[in-house]
Formats: C-alpha cells, structure tokens, sequence
C-alpha cells in the first residue's frame, strides 16, 4: 500500500468514525465530487494553455509567456478576469433555458470524467455499462448547445446551434460503432474490465489491422464530437461570429469554452483507455509502482490531445456538406465493414495477445 | 473504383499535411518570427519593406539630394509634405536656381503611401525604420526633414 491511497484510506475511516454511515457516505462523496471538479477546472485551463502554445508553435509564433513561468498562469489570469466580467444577455431572450444551458455542458463533461481509471484504486465510479455510459453522457452535451443557440435570439446562435445538432448526431454513430468494434475484443463494456484485458497487450496490439482503423475513424469522429477545426461548424468564426455562444459574457461563456476543452480530454482520454491501454505502462514497465499509472495514463491522454491539436492546426475547415458527406458515405460504411472484419477476426483468434 | 481512390488520396493528404506542420512544430524554437519588442528593441532590426516614417538621407558632408522640384508634394494625397523653396545664386554658373529652404513633413497625417517616395526623381526620400512615433504634443510631429545648413548633393541635377 502506498502513501497516497492510505491517505485517501485514513480519510475514509476518519469520516466514519465521526460520524453515521449514511452522512458519511455522502460527506465521501462530496468530497470527491469536489476533487474531480476542482482537478479538472485547473486541468482544462491548462488545456487551454497548451493549445495556445502548441498552436503559436505550429504558426512560428512563441505564444503568450508572461504571465508566470513561461505563461503558465496565462489561463488563470484570463479566468479571474472572466470571472470579474458583466453577464450581459439579449432582452427577448428565454431566460430559464438561456442561463440553463452552460450547465448542461460543463455537468455533462464532468460527469463523463468521474468513469476514467486513472489508477487501479484511482477510479471514482466503476459502472458496469461504462464505455454506454460515456457516450450517452458526452452526448447530452449537445443540449447544451442546443438550448443555447435557441434561447439567445440570435440568428447566427440559431444556426451555429442547428449545425452542431446535425454534426453531433451523425458523429455519434461513428464513435458509437468504433467502440463497439474494440468492444469485440474485450466482451466487456466495463472499463476497468477493458484494461484488466489490455494486460496481454494494448487494444490497438490485439486488434491489429481493424483495431487501427477504428482508431482512426474514432479520432476524426471525436474531433467533430468536440466541434473542433477543422469540424467547427458550429462556432465558425468567418461565419457566425461566435456560433452558439455569441450571446454569451463573463462566466457563463468561460463554461463553455472550459467544456469544450474537456471535452477534447475525454476524448483522449476514452481513445486511452480503450486503445491504448489506459494506466498500464508500455511492456509494463513500472507495474510494482501503482501510482505511476495516473503519469502515463495522463501521458497518452496528452499525447492524443496533442495529435487532435497537430490536425486542428493542419487543415482547413470542412463546408457543412463535406461533413456530412465524410460521416454518411464514408467513415459509417467504413465502420460497419470494419465491424465485421473485427468479428471475424476474434471468431478465428487472430488477434495478438502476449 | 472512385470511391476507395478518394479514401487513399484523403489518408495520403492527410499524412503529407500533418508531416509539414509537424516539420514547423519541430523547428518553431529556432525559427520563430515573433518579435518580443521591448524587450530587443537595442537588436530590433525592422524589414526592408517597412514604412515607418518619410526620411531624408544626408552624406558626411551634411548634403542631401532634394531638388525641391516640388513632385512629391503634388504626389501627395493629403498634404502631407510641403516644400518651403527659395531662389539662390549657384556658384558654379552665377545663375539664380531654385533651393529648398524647408521641407516640412507632416507625419500626423501621413498615411505611409509611399506615393511621394515612388515620385522622387532623384531619390532623396526614402522610407525610415523607425516606428515609435508617440509624442505627448502633436506639434512635436511636424518635422522639417533637411538638415540646418544643409545643401544640395553635387550631380544630382545632371
């Protein structure tokens, strides 16, 4: 047992012994609820920081490195003067939904990060349907957006929102489907069961051929799910002015675009744990070291955030048709076969496994 | 057959994008072209092309080339430069000749056209590097450009 996790041990057995079990219960999990959301506020601020660098380095610029040690407390800076700022709003606006809407984003894209395995121990909630769970939830996000673009009275909002119900809904098959391509291999939706699986190799090993093709489709399906360049349609700055946020100030905005940058993370982060193996170290390295797994698992997570980064700043954007072009004729025709191909595969035994 | 053509091109020029931005994010450190600018402003080298401010060159012998034949004050779309001119005896030939006596710029409403600069027969404007241009008193912006004292280039007349 190492130090850390005694701690959170100690803390455990300290709360019951204060108090009965059910409000000790609930202190628990408030307790982690706030962790989770006081880890990941700073974590997406930190995101945002590293797609200003990494985006000033693909540029030839060098990107903001004032503030703090190279720029480090940029993003923070930026917060608290969000923080600080008028909440403004259209007056024929629909109030309830339109001050409704940034949670809807910001609670969907926390509620997706509690399922992740971080550690073997470092896991806050391990459901059974885990992967459905994940894509059901990261999907509700959408509402989010949705409501809005609709409550703000705004034209552009309007259209920025529509677009991004167009481009969700088709690109939800494709992660959808890719997923369930690995889930072939594994049998199991459970993730800690996927990554007990991935001890005789990675996923993206195991599964060869068609497990790199899922990858593939599941990463340029995640970038639109985010709606990211070069599918961002939905803010489309030359367009809409700011898309479905246009109405949006100070910290109600901030929301969103945190969301959006958590939103990337999950999807690094289930492309992670299902292809890459999630906490396990490559060849297993450092197994007798439990805790190192929360460094690689955030390794790979970056290192895919980073690739979805590297495309964002290559490409150019996508009309709304070739979007739904790539989804509909391409990458879902693609994925079924894709399927069947997995299917065969796992029926012969032909996947790798150490 | 299009079909699958169009799935190898889009991964091919996938890949051969990401491999030249890749190649950029490699080498950014190196080659960034972001100025820092108060921080090098003593090794702050401005471009050639960079319009900062009408100058007027002098050589060692405080002697510039400006005829005074007035075409960039015509030239200019808003009166930007005027030519205060006068008539003296040239010593070479004894005749009376036009001489400028002030050239004045004014850079408050200077638009950096560079209309004057094209126009210039003889090259005695040119565009200047400097760019911090801030003044508490616009007065300060009206600027004569010829040197005190200063006369014309020999042979730029010929």
């Amino acid at each position: 047992m190492n130090s850390a996790l005694s701690i959170t041990k100690n803390i455990h057995d300290w709360l019951f012994s204060i108090m009965p079990e059910a409000a000790a219960n609930i202190a628990e999990m408030v307790l982690i609820a706030l962790v989770y959301l006081g880890i990941f506020a700073i974590a997406g601020l930190f995101l945002v920081l590293l797609e200003r660098r990494v985006a000033a380095w693909f540029q030839l610029r060098i990107g903001p490195n004032r503030v703090g040690l190279q720029g480090l407390l940029q993003t923070m800076a930026d917060a608290i003067k969000l923080l600080s700022k008028e909440l403004t709003g259209t007056t024929k606006a629909d109030k309830f939904l339109y001050n409704l809407a940034p949670y809807f984003v910001i609670i969907t894209s926390l509620m997706a990060l509690s399922v992740f395995p971080f550690t073997k121990e470092f896991q806050a909630f391990d459901i059974n349907i885990g992967l459905f769970f994940l894509i059901a939830v990261s999907s509700i996000g959408v509402i989010g957006i949705l409501l809005g673009g609709w409550s703000s009275n705004n034209k552009f909002a309007m259209i920025g929102a529509m677009r991004s119900g167009v481009q969700t809904i088709s690109y939800e098959l494709s992660i959808g489907l890719s997923l369930l391509t690995m889930v072939l291999i594994t049998g199991s939706l459970q993730l800690s069961e996927i990554v007990e699986v991935q001890k005789s190799g990675w996923l993206i090993v195991q599964g060869h051929i068609p497990a790199i093709i899922a990858f593939m489709i599941y990463m340029i399906a995640g970038t639109a799910e985010t709606n990211r360049a070069p599918f961002d349609m939905v803010e489309a700055e030359s367009e809409l002015g700011a898309g479905f946020h246009t109405e949006y100030s100070g910290m109600k905005f901030a929301y969103f675009f945190l969301a959006e940058f958590i939103n990337m993370f999950i999807i690094a982060a289930i492309a992670t744990t299902v292809f890459f193996g999630a906490w396990l170290s490559p060849f297993g390295i450092t197994e007798s070291i439990p805790l190192l797994g929360v460094f690689w698992f955030l390794l790979k997570a970056l290192i895919l955030v980073f690739l979805m980064m590297w495309f964002r700043w290559t490409f150019p954007r996508l009309r709304i048709d070739q979007l739904l072009t790539l989804e509909w004729k391409y990458l879902l025709p693609l994925n079924l076969a894709n399927i069947v191909i997995m299917a065969l595969l796992v029926w012969l035994n032909l996947t790798i496994s150490f | 057959m299009s079909y699958f053509s169009d799935i190898y091109r889009g991964i091919k020029t996938l890949l051969t994008g990401m491999s030249v931005t890749g190649k950029y994010f490699v080498t950014s450190r190196k080659g960034a072209i972001t100025q820092q600018y108060p921080d090098n402003r003593e090794t702050l080298k401005m471009f050639d092309r960079f319009r900062g401010e009408v100058i007027m060159p002098h050589n060692e012998n405080n002697e510039h080339r400006c005829t005074g034949c007035q075409k960039c004050e015509i030239a200019c779309p808003n009166g930007t430069i005027e030519i205060i001119w006068d008539r003296g005896i040239d010593e070479n030939t004894g005749k009376k000749k036009k001489k400028i006596d002030q050239f004045v710029y004014h850079l408050s409403m200077c638009t950096m056209c560079g209309l004057c600069i094209d126009v210039c027969p003889t090259d005695a404007i040119k565009w200047g590097q400097n760019f911090e241009n801030s003044v508490y008193d616009r007065t300060a912006l009206t600027r004569v450009l010829n040197e005190p004292d200063s006369k014309l280039q020999a042979g730029v007349e010929d």
